[in-house]
């Protein structure tokens, strides 16, 4: 009775260390590929995507990159402001840059609406926060949505500095005006975000905002090719990005 | 054990009724928010946690409360707890069990729930809170049981149970301290990102669950001629005054760094709190209420005749407790939400169906706790005799 006993302890601590030893291995083999994603090795990495957004160029009351953006990746158009998604909009200079803005701003930004959308952090507040590693940083400083992998527990959305991040509040394939095939549409209840259009990268395309722009607002590169365009138009420009005390140095710059 | 709750008067069912119909009229709403998405509560991209994640972190801290009893009773021996420290531990044990049907009820895609722990990641708050509080749900259910089963069988209870106790200590206070770093970790959320955050939830907690704990012995004092020595429960008075004192304290000094230091980040949230911002507003009377009933109890309770007086004890716990459910179970969560990262203020008041569900859940702690009370309360009546 008792051997019978002490075996049956000893198969189940067996069990226990067999099944944790795994479980650990698993977490491991996870992790080294995720060191590769989510560490600040992008910085060594051969490509890390940017984007300039040249703000003298743009025009008020253009929105050829937002409709562009919005037709490619299927995102909704809902009239209900607390539905609304959007993966790149305009908002005014001093909202975008609080501080950076001072009591007399020069005329050229006060009133102008800027762009903005997910500034692909190198070190991204959403990605630290994700309990699924649904939101994602990839070897080319892109930070990625797994829509099958969120819990829509909308962590990334607290997180995020920027206020760069949609949840999908209710069902939007109704609210699509034109479906587009080549881009999955989303369920109910998860997050999403621009992309720097990684499915167009994969077919050597520009992201979409970048193509359709007819005044050259946005130069989308490889920051860390120093002889790329994105690098030229950086060293001879004084550039800003947002909110840089947060230390999460972002990949997207405006020319004021 | 269990039997105990199976047998009892025509009020008691009566109650039990009560609570069973406002839990299916919460799963009916929860059923509609399943299917529609959670566009159907008041939440929006700019205040994207709502009246469900605030009452999570709430709960979190009454459970944590616990351990007022505990550490006087298992650590100092501190015999006028030794009836009401099961209450504490049950108690922890229902508002947990609301907490997690809170993050359940909140997430967007609640089938997927399991990817927590199919895809552990240690870098997440959210993980390690899921496995504190579900660990402190495991200890305090079997602390609890345990040494209750022992005084019904009238044994002393068995050795193996003291490791765990004092394990519930510090795990009481990690429970806690991990669901404040949810939130003081976040750059840009000025009213969260605070190093006394985790400090202050501790107090506003061993102040608020205390509170609802004389309350409730309060209750069954009255109702089922509950036996308590007044020293407990003078006690309990102490421990909620002095952590709410502290609780406020913290308060205070949230408002010198913010104020003195001029900074507006620093300071819009408490502006938006208590004065409100770019005309929005909405929340102002609910702070001035907790602060004045708040402060207003500790006046009560400072004074040792008022405090000895039970009608006013209770009085003031209510509003101890009404004032922490409105700092932390409203005020903390939303202020966090504004301004929004892009300057602007967005106001958020929960729908109809977000208010039947969270009325739903608490019908879930609330019956936890009626059965696991009713079975306390007999086997001690029981061993009394």
């Amino acid at each position: 009775m008792n051997n019978r006993r002490n075996f049956l302890k000893k198969l189940s601590a067996i069990s226990v260390l067999g099944a944790s030893s795994f479980s650990l291995l698993n977490k491991f083999s996870d992790n080294t590929s995720l060191a590769a994603v989510t560490s600040s090795s992008s910085e060594k990495n051969k490509v890390r995507w940017g984007m300039v957004v040249d703000m003298r160029k743009c025009k008020d009351d253009c929105e050829l990159c937002i409709d562009a953006c919005h037709q490619v990746h299927n995102v909704p158009d809902f009239e209900n402001p607390k539905d609304q998604i959007k993966w790149i909009k305009k908002a005014p200079y001093p909202n975008l840059f609080p501080s950076k803005n001072h009591q007399y701003p020069s005329e050229n930004v006060k009133s102008k609406p800027f762009l903005t959308f997910c500034n692909h952090c190198e070190h991204p507040p959403c990605v630290r926060v994700c309990p699924t590693k649904a939101t994602f940083k990839k070897p080319d400083g892109i930070v990625e949505m797994d829509f099958h992998r969120c819990i829509g527990c909308r962590f990334c959305m607290a997180a995020c500095p920027y206020g760069e991040r949609s949840f999908n509040w209710r069902d939007s394939r109704s609210a699509i005006p034109n479906i587009d095939r080549s881009y999955p549409t989303r369920q109910r209840g998860v997050v999403e975000k621009c992309n720097f259009c990684s499915e167009r990268l994969a077919k050597n395309q520009k992201p979409a905002c970048v193509e359709v722009c007819p005044e050259k607002v946005l130069t989308f590169g490889n920051l860390n090719d120093p002889n790329s365009e994105i690098r030229e138009i950086l060293k001879s420009n004084q550039a800003s990005v947002r909110k840089p005390e947060l230390g999460a140095k972002p990949s997207v710059f405006y020319i004021l | 054990m269990i039997e105990k709750a199976w047998s009892g008067n025509r009020n008691y069912w009566l109650w039990i009724l009560f609570l069973l119909v406002l839990i299916s009229i919460g799963i009916y709403c929860y059923s509609l928010q399943f299917e529609y998405g959670l566009g159907i509560t008041g939440m929006s991209n700019d205040v994207s946690w709502g009246v469900y994640i605030a009452q999570f972190t709430f709960f979190v801290g009454v459970a944590a409360s616990a351990v007022m009893l505990v550490i006087p009773y298992y650590l100092h021996d501190y015999k006028a707890f030794g009836k009401i420290v099961v209450l504490g531990e049950f108690l922890a044990v229902s508002a947990v069990l609301m907490c997690l049907l809170f993050i359940l009820a909140d997430m967007g895609m609640p089938m997927r729930v399991l990817y927590v722990i199919i895809h552990p990641t240690p870098n997440s708050m959210l993980f390690w809170d899921m496995l504190v509080l579900n660990g402190y749900l495991v200890l305090n259910m079997t602390c609890g049981w345990v040494a209750l089963d022992a005084e019904k069988k009238r044994t002393a209870p068995p050795k193996w149970i003291k490791p765990l106790i004092y394990l519930s200590i510090p795990w009481a206070v990690s429970i806690h301290t991990v669901t404040a770093f949810l939130y003081a970790g976040l750059p840009s959320r000025h009213l969260w990102l605070t190093a006394i955050l985790a400090p202050r939830f501790l107090a506003s907690a061993f102040a608020s669950g205390p509170a609802l704990l004389i309350i409730l012995i309060l209750l069954l004092k009255k109702l089922v001629q509950f036996e308590i020595a007044n020293e407990a429960i003078q006690k309990l008075a102490t421990i909620v005054l002095y952590a709410s004192i502290i609780n406020f304290f913290f308060l205070g000094l949230e408002f010198f760094t913010a104020f003195y230091s001029n900074i507006p980040g620093h300071m819009h949230g408490l502006v938006y709190l208590y004065a409100g911002l770019q005309g929005q507003h909405a929340l102002i009377i609910w702070m001035w209420t907790s602060l004045v009933l708040g402060l207003g109890a500790i006046v009560l309770l400072l004074i040792p005749d008022l405090k000895r007086e039970e009608n006013i004890l209770l009085i003031s716990s209510v509003a101890i407790f009404f004032s922490l459910w409105i700092d932390k179970g409203i005020g903390m969560v939303l202020g966090g939400f504004v301004p929004t990262p892009l300057e602007t203020v967005t106001e958020y008041s929960p729908s109809a169906v977000e208010i039947f569900i969270t009325l739903g859940i608490w019908a879930v702690g609330i019956l936890t706790l009626t059965l696991l009370y009713k079975i306390a309360l007999s086997v001690q009546k029981e061993a009394a005799a």
